[in-house]
């Protein structure tokens, strides 16, 4: 009698984004196959297009139906408005990427980088919903091994390869480390739960267990090296140089969202007790990323390294707002990554745009003049540089202000005045680009072959609409902080 | 608390507005100045429509705006009239930012939509400045001046303006991160950001947060490093600007800010700082008598004229301020002229060099005339409105220590000399090699932007009390710590 067995009750409701997001991947796949292909890229971008205005959707219908976190799936998946505010800031990730990627000339493998896109998407939502030790790490593999392939997926060009390889291993390494510190805490605690593991530390008086520090520090080493925080961030200026730029796009945004959300998510709710530890420690990780990257970024040529560096930095920023422990921090983290996601996806589109105008790397230099010939793309360069450096009117500003604000408000004034002075150094490398934009002299403007820019206009659109959340959460900040709040209060 | 009044929004918003409208819509390259200067002698309209309705026997905060902006923080947009002083820097403010608008139409700019954009963006900013009410509003605004400045050197600057913006932008964004830092401390340690009802805080380290923001911008000696490269190689207008309106605002940081929040502070480091303004009047005034340049002279007297006005705030009583008050406004027109000035001069002999110039009076008697009579109120001429208010100024510091008025009146000495060495060697020494007969006078139109401004110079001087008597209620007020009291019962209800 199959009625007799009892069968868990299944929410697939609570997995609905990142299942969304798995059927568009296979339709890409299917697309792969079975459209001709010369109507292949049109359709499988639509079709992923489509997964993540879904996933949109069934994010935000989440967020709506959640007003108290649930456990499903025994325990081992959350479903929460930490994770839908999560989702729906990957989704529209996602699809600006889409839109970024559409004119990227390619030789083939076109549905199937789609297809990779939205698995990785979709291993990253499923990541900020893990609520144990092995989804945890199943999230983190399903996305990494998504974006490795990524990486490399213009493998006739040696760059590629070798960012993949590189990530690849890296990454693998990272991973390793991840999964040897969740057996570790396993072997204290019994627990693979995060609300079991804090439950088990409290029952067994396990805090300060040898054993379970040294698996919550090689968690925290194996997040940090996919947060790219230093000095867990050697990969990140090679694979960020060499990947496609709307991969490194995708990545840059995406990758920082999920990594730090869920590095938030299981050191509030599994270690609330080491929480003397676990702080320090990332407020130290979060001062090494900030003096790496900043002062690394300063010497940069190649834009894209130099972005490279500033995610190391705002890594940084973001880990003291996670070090501080309080639902300010809280806040601060998932406002931060709003107007980050943006400008970051942003300003790598812009970099694409003009990659394909010339033909190759962009450096700093290339971009002479840039400002005056292509006005669109020049002032949203310019308005993501002053985000990233948190200049008013952007997000970026008050992010830095609420950032520090939690940093305060925990007694840290010390990392407020670490971050100050990053900030101050930030500015040069941010103020180098937007000098190269407007304030070189003209007989520098570099004018591209034809005169006229690439017809890119999806890019642009996304370019645009990055520039709307950059400057837009600026002046609508307090129903974001709402929004964030609510996210908090419900992990 | 209710909001009230509708004229500080407006006039903080429309020049951000008009910028916006400038960079978006397209319009013929012909229209662009003139719709820019519409918008700026609007915004000249309306303050002096907010003048009327000032009320400045009572004082305190008018024409309020509030409105809340991150609730859990407790910061708020929240704008207004702030006693006397900050009406007239609104409206020094207006009226420089309307005449460098129009002068930049007379010179005629490259890539006018984006230029007049950020001029107009600029006048929204300063004003924003001088109206904030919330210390973050207060920031923003603050910071929002750096970016079109920067933009505006570095791009329609001299031949040596990448260095100039970068020395610019990392002097003063590095006060002004160490603002941020005070800001956010203030903030949280009173529970809101509202300098209203936020009271006082006896740290000296946030006083010296905000200190150093404002000394940076002032500039003060020593902190006065970006100077004389800002000055040289921005457009002459942008140069006005950043000695006429900008170098006020941190003038009016420490009287808004730290006069009302932080008095524990100001008494504290009242003594430095009088002698660093006392420094950087006679070391200004050196530099300004060897500088070999026209602009080289206004930017050090720039500097001196700073350090007196420190001078007249950190007497800490009301003749001190009153005389800062009216030396902040008369020096704003006073460089902004000369400023603008200078770029005539090199409009019309190529260079600003003493040692090329000369002879420039025969055959112009406009120019000469405007120069002098500019010339001699800058030099404080017993009668004009800057003799009223650097005597107020050295009456006010004496009673902080003779010596200050002694380095007070010798500087004015020297302010005599470089200002008429100024004036020699562009209008009477020998004719120089690059003056030329066919150079012309100033034309109708630079007129027509130059006399009004020697005009309300010379109102200053003939009724210098129009201003000193409307800097805050109540002529007797000798400690301006009270100024927080003063204000806590005209606070709008």
């Amino acid at each position: 009698m199959i009625a007799a067995v009892s069968r868990p009750p299944v929410d697939w409701f609570s997995i609905s984004p990142s299942l969304i997001l798995l059927i568009a991947a296979g339709a890409c796949l299917m697309v792969a196959v079975l459209v001709p292909q010369a109507a292949r890229r049109a359709t499988a971008a639509a079709t992923t297009a489509a997964g993540f205005v879904g996933a949109f959707v069934a994010a935000v219908l989440l967020y709506d139906r959640t007003p108290i976190g649930i456990s499903v799936y025994e325990d081992t998946v959350r479903r929460d408005r930490f994770f839908a505010l999560a989702a729906i800031i990957l989704a529209l990730v996602g699809l600006v990427a889409v839109l970024v990627s559409y004119t990227e000339h390619r030789h083939g493998h076109v549905a199937e980088y789609y297809a990779l896109l939205a698995t990785a998407a979709a291993g990253m939502m499923f990541l900020t919903q893990a609520n144990s030790l092995l989804t945890l790490f199943l999230g983190l593999e399903w996305f990494s091994i998504s974006l490795y392939i990524l990486c490399a997926i213009d493998y006739r060009r040696e760059r590629s390869l070798e960012a993949g390889l590189k990530y690849l291993i890296v990454g693998g390494f990272g991973s390793a480390v991840l999964l040897f510190g969740s057996a570790l805490v396993y072997g204290a605690t019994g627990k693979l739960t995060f609300d079991g593991i804090a439950e088990a530390v409290t029952a067994g008086g396990l805090s300060g267990d040898a054993l379970l520090l040294t698996g919550l520090a090689m968690i925290i080493v194996g997040l940090g090296f996919k947060a790219s925080a230093a000095p867990f961030h050697m990969w990140t200026p090679d694979v960020y140089e060499g990947a496609p730029t709307s991969v490194t796009a995708f990545m840059a945004a995406a990758t920082k969202v999920a990594a730090l959300l869920l590095t938030f998510r299981i050191l509030v709710t599994a270690f609330p007790q080491e929480d003397d530890l676990w702080t320090v420690a990332l407020a130290v990780i979060a001062v090494c990323s900030l003096v790496l990257g900043n002062f690394a970024a300063l010497v940069q040529k190649n834009l894209k390294r130099l972005l490279a560096y500033s995610s190391i930095s705002n890594a940084g920023f973001m880990l003291i707002a996670v070090s501080a422990n309080s639902a300010l921090g809280g806040r601060a983290l998932l406002y931060y990554l709003i107007p980050y996601a943006a400008a970051s996806i942003g300003a790598f589109a812009v970099i694409a745009a003009r990659e394909r105008e010339l033909g190759h790397d962009v450096t700093v230099d290339d971009l002479a003049g840039m400002g005056w010939e292509r006005p669109l793309l020049g002032a949203s360069m310019w308005t993501f540089m002053l985000s990233f450096a948190g200049l008013p009117p952007t997000g970026g500003f008050l992010g830095k202000f609420y950032v520090f604000s939690a940093a305060y408000d925990r007694g840290w004034l010390w990392l407020v005045i670490v971050g100050v002075l990053a900030t101050a150094v930030s500015l040069y490398y941010y103020l180098n680009v937007i000098r190269a934009l407007y304030l070189r002299p003209s007989a520098e403007l570099q004018f591209a072959a034809g005169g006229q820019p690439p017809r890119d206009s999806l890019l642009q659109v996304g370019t645009a609409a990055c520039v709307v959340v950059v400057v837009g959460s600026f002046f609508a900040v307090q129903p974001l902080i709402d929004l964030a709040t609510k996210a908090v209060a419900s992990l | 608390m209710t909001s009230h009044g509708w004229i500080t929004t407006t006039m903080i918003m429309l020049p951000l507005i008009g910028a916006l409208v400038l960079w978006v819509v397209p319009m013929p390259r012909v229209w662009v100045a003139p719709a820019a200067l519409l918008v700026s002698l609007f915004e000249v309209g309306f303050w002096i429509e907010a003048l009327v309705r000032y009320d400045f026997d009572r004082g305190g905060l008018q024409e309020w705006n509030h409105a809340t902006w991150l609730k859990d923080l407790g910061v708020s947009y929240s704008v207004g009239f702030y006693q006397g002083f900050s009406v007239w820097l609104v409206g020094l403010t207006s009226i420089v930012m309307a005449a460098s608008i129009a002068y930049g139409a007379w010179m005629g700019r490259d890539r006018p939509r984006a230029y007049y954009g950020l001029m107009l963006f600029l006048t929204g900013a300063i004003v924003g400045v001088f109206t904030a009410q919330d210390l973050l509003l207060f920031y923003v605004f603050w910071e929002a001046m750096l970016i079109p400045l920067y933009v505006l050197i570095g791009a329609w600057g001299g031949p040596g303006r990448l260095n100039a913006t970068i020395k610019f932008v990392i002097y003063t964004m590095v006060g002004s991160l160490l603002m941020l830092a005070a800001v956010i401390v203030y903030g949280l340690q009173a529970g809101t950001f509202s300098m209203i009802s936020g009271g006082t805080n006896a740290s000296d380290w946030i006083f010296l947060g905000f200190a150093a923001a404002f000394v940076v911008k002032a500039p003060l000696f020593p902190f006065h490093g970006w100077l004389p490269d800002a000055y040289r190689e921005s457009p002459a207008e942008v140069s006005a600007v950043l000695s006429g309106v900008i170098s006020k605002a941190a003038a009016f940081g420490f009287l808004r800010i730290c006069f009302s929040l932080f008095p524990a502070g100001v008494q504290d480091f009242r003594t430095p700082i009088l002698v660093l303004a006392a420094i950087g009047l006679i070391y200004g005034s050196l530099l300004a008598f060897r500088a070999p340049d026209i602009r080289g002279v206004i930017a050090y007297s720039s500097l001196a004229q700073l350090g007196l006005i420190m001078l007249g705030l950190f007497a800490t009583n009301s003749l001190g301020i009153n005389g800062a008050v009216l030396q902040m406004v008369n020096h704003g027109l006073i460089s902004a002229v000369l400023f603008m000035l200078a770029g005539a001069v090199e409009r019309r002999a190529a260079t600003g060099r003493f040692e090329s110039l000369g002879g420039m009076a025969k055959g112009r008697p406009a120019l000469a005339t405007v120069l002098m009579a500019t010339g001699i109120i800058a030099l404080a001429v017993p009668g004009s409105g800057a003799f009223a208010g650097e005597f107020a100024i050295l009456a006010g510091v004496f009673q902080q220590g003779w010596l200050y008025a002694v380095v007070g009146a010798v500087a004015i000495v020297l302010a005599a000399m470089y200002v008429l060495r100024m004036i020699s060697a562009i209008l009477h020494a020998r004719k120089g090699p690059a003056v030329h007969d066919a150079a012309l006078d100033l034309r109708p139109a630079e007129l027509a932007i130059l006399v009004p401004l020697v005009a309300i110079l010379l109102f200053l001087s003939a009724w210098p009390a129009s201003i000193t008597e409307r800097v805050t209620p109540g002529r007797n007020i000798s400690n301006p710590v009270g100024y927080t009291t003063a204000t806590a019962e005209s606070q709008p209800k």
